[in-house]
């Protein structure tokens, strides 16, 4: 792999001009020599200089290439179907009381529990895929069989995004370019259609609208949540999302979660806003660090959903009033 | 006993991300200590201290606190030993970027955080490129793109570590790293003879030796000078 020529690398494989890009290394003019003897031009004192060691370098893009390879190759060998979690035990040491919980693509699942209840823990858990080696015990299996460690180790490919109303962007950077970014990446083959598909997703979301050329970190809360809601649906590789609460104000909350699941994620919520919570299907309630109980969403909560999601629109209609500089009627 | 070196950029949650860890470990009966290296002020050492580690604190002051911390690390892992732990823990700031304290055959942690920036894994030599292992701090409060964004630069810069996402507030992830800190079977008796993973950069010149006055005149030894080409007219 890495006795062929620049030229010929960066051809068959464009991402290889990432990690020259990233380790500082300036090709360009080198095209015709393999990497060794493009390594092997510089300098004693250039490579002191420049804290470089041509060896490791060689052994790391050939790794690095191997790991792009699987990156590009994962999507097509294995679709995430189920996520089961096999119950372990709470912080008291008692059995958690359930036989095994499996959820599907597209399925919501809300988890309630008082702060410091466990929630952290459980999400911990998935996200690291536990096998019986964390505080609680429990299992993870990813369609019915133990998870493939790359699950756990890959830096690209995690099994788990996550969702909370604390993050915020921090890039410098515009709408576009945030997104542009991002695909490349994720190695999207085609970022400027995946970016026009982020942003309509997104503006669906938002109570108000913005354009592409906004920078990230001037958006209003309801538009970043709805910006990170929409790129996490569309562009994240992982199949999970974890989502801690998302705030009410400024966004759809409803349709974000269409989104997700419309992605074939599965949606794993902790909330105590009622809206969110009886969306799902089933809650898990959690105590002292334990499952204490899985509630199937009755029909009397579907129907106190319905008024809810009424009061909801109440609501949201007159901040839309307020928006535009209405008397409320 | 076992030996982890921990480093990475000022206030990027090293503290945090280790006292985290050793409560998972405390919880597992494996006896840790700290020693943390700075170079003007610390007082990590108290945290350490309250959180019940056995701790030692060492000042590089005028030295480069890296140069310090690879002629102290023998007498280190010694009052480590006669401490009966079964982990120590060094812990470094990387200060100038160019220097990393990771030994040979020793493991050796990065950690670094979300908010540095995107650029950030660029900018670090040896301290990121040669870990074994990079945590990476403050994701909950970044967009799981950039999270994504910055892992994957981190990858390209160090394609052979493993990357654990931590949280030095609320845990996540500490006790996931401990499990790949503390390893029973691996001993480590002294460092005496061991090699660093990268030689520290060459600094032998005047102002190393104390000298304040600017100008050719007073500059000797390994004396680099910018390239400005030619002044644009």
């Amino acid at each position: 792999m890495t006795k062929q020529t620049l030229a010929r690398l960066l051809e068959q494989q464009p991402y290889a001009a990432d990690f020259f890009k990233q380790n500082k290394l300036d090709i360009s003019g080198f095209e015709q020599l393999t990497p060794a003897e493009y390594l092997a031009h510089f300098s004693p004192e250039e490579l002191e200089d420049r804290a470089l060691e041509p060896e490791r370098l060689l052994a790391d893009l050939a790794l690095y290439l191997e790991q792009m390879r699987d990156f590009l190759g994962l999507d097509e060998q294995q679709p995430l179907r189920t996520l089961t979690i096999l119950p372990g035990r709470d912080k008291a040491g008692q059995a958690e009381d359930f036989e095994r919980l499996t959820l599907h693509t597209s399925e919501i699942v809300s988890i309630v529990g008082p702060t410091g209840s466990g929630k952290s823990r459980l999400l911990a858990d998935i996200e690291w895929a536990a096998q019986g080696d964390t505080p609680t015990g429990r299992r993870i299996l990813i369609n019915d069989a133990p998870p493939d460690p790359q699950w756990r180790y890959s830096s690209r490919h995690k099994l788990v995004a996550q969702l909370s109303q604390n993050m915020n962007f921090v890039m410098d950077l515009t709408v576009q370019g945030f997104l542009q970014l991002h695909a490349e990446s994720r190695l999207h083959p085609d970022p400027a259609a995946v970016t026009r598909e982020i942003m309509t997703a997104a503006n669906r979301l938002a109570g108000e609208a913005f354009a592409l050329d906004t920078p990230v970190t001037s958006l209003s809360g309801g538009q970043s949540r709805a910006l990170m809601i929409a790129d996490t649906a569309i562009l994240s590789a992982s199949p999970i999302v974890l989502i801690d609460e998302i705030e009410n104000a400024g966004i759809d909350r409803k349709r974000a979660l269409e989104l997700l699941v419309a992605q074939d994620k599965i949606v794993l919520m902790a909330t105590h806003d009622p809206l969110l919570a009886l969306m799902a299907n089933r809650r898990l309630v959690i105590n002292n660090g334990g499952i204490c109980q899985v509630l199937t969403t009755s029909p009397a909560e579907k129907a106190k959903l319905g008024q809810l999601q009424q009061l909801d629109a109440v609501i949201a209609a007159a901040r839309q009033q307020l928006r535009r500089g209405q008397r409320l009627s | 006993m076992n030996l982890t070196i921990v480093s990475g950029p000022p206030s990027s949650g090293k503290t945090a991300v280790i006292l985290k860890t050793i409560a998972a470990l405390k919880s597992r009966g494996v006896k840790v200590g700290v020693v943390k290296f700075d170079c003007l002020y610390t007082d990590d050492d108290k945290a350490y201290a309250e959180a019940g580690v056995p701790v030692q604190k060492g000042l590089s002051g005028a030295l480069c606190p890296d140069h310090f911390f690879a002629s102290n690390i023998e007498e280190i892992v010694r009052w480590g030993k006669q401490s009966e732990l079964d982990l120590l823990i060094t812990e470094s700031a990387g200060l100038c970027n160019r220097c990393s304290p990771y030994l040979k055959q020793v493991k050796g942690v990065c950690v670094i955080d979300n908010l540095s920036g995107i650029n950030t894994p660029r900018k670090i030599g040896p301290l990121l490129k040669s870990a074994d292992l990079v945590v990476i701090t403050k994701g909950d409060i970044v967009s799981q793109a950039e999270r994504e964004v910055f892992a994957a630069r981190v990858s390209s810069v160090n394609p052979r570590a493993l990357i654990l996402p931590v949280n030095g507030l609320t845990g996540q992830g500490a006790y996931e790293l401990s499990t790949l800190l503390y390893n029973p079977d691996l001993q480590v008796e002294t460092v005496q003879g061991m090699q660093l993973r990268f030689p520290m950069p060459a600094a032998l010149c005047s102002y190393c030796l104390g000298e304040t006055r600017i100008g050719q005149a007073f500059q000797l030894g390994n004396v680099k000078k910018m390239d400005l080409g030619e002044p644009e007219a």
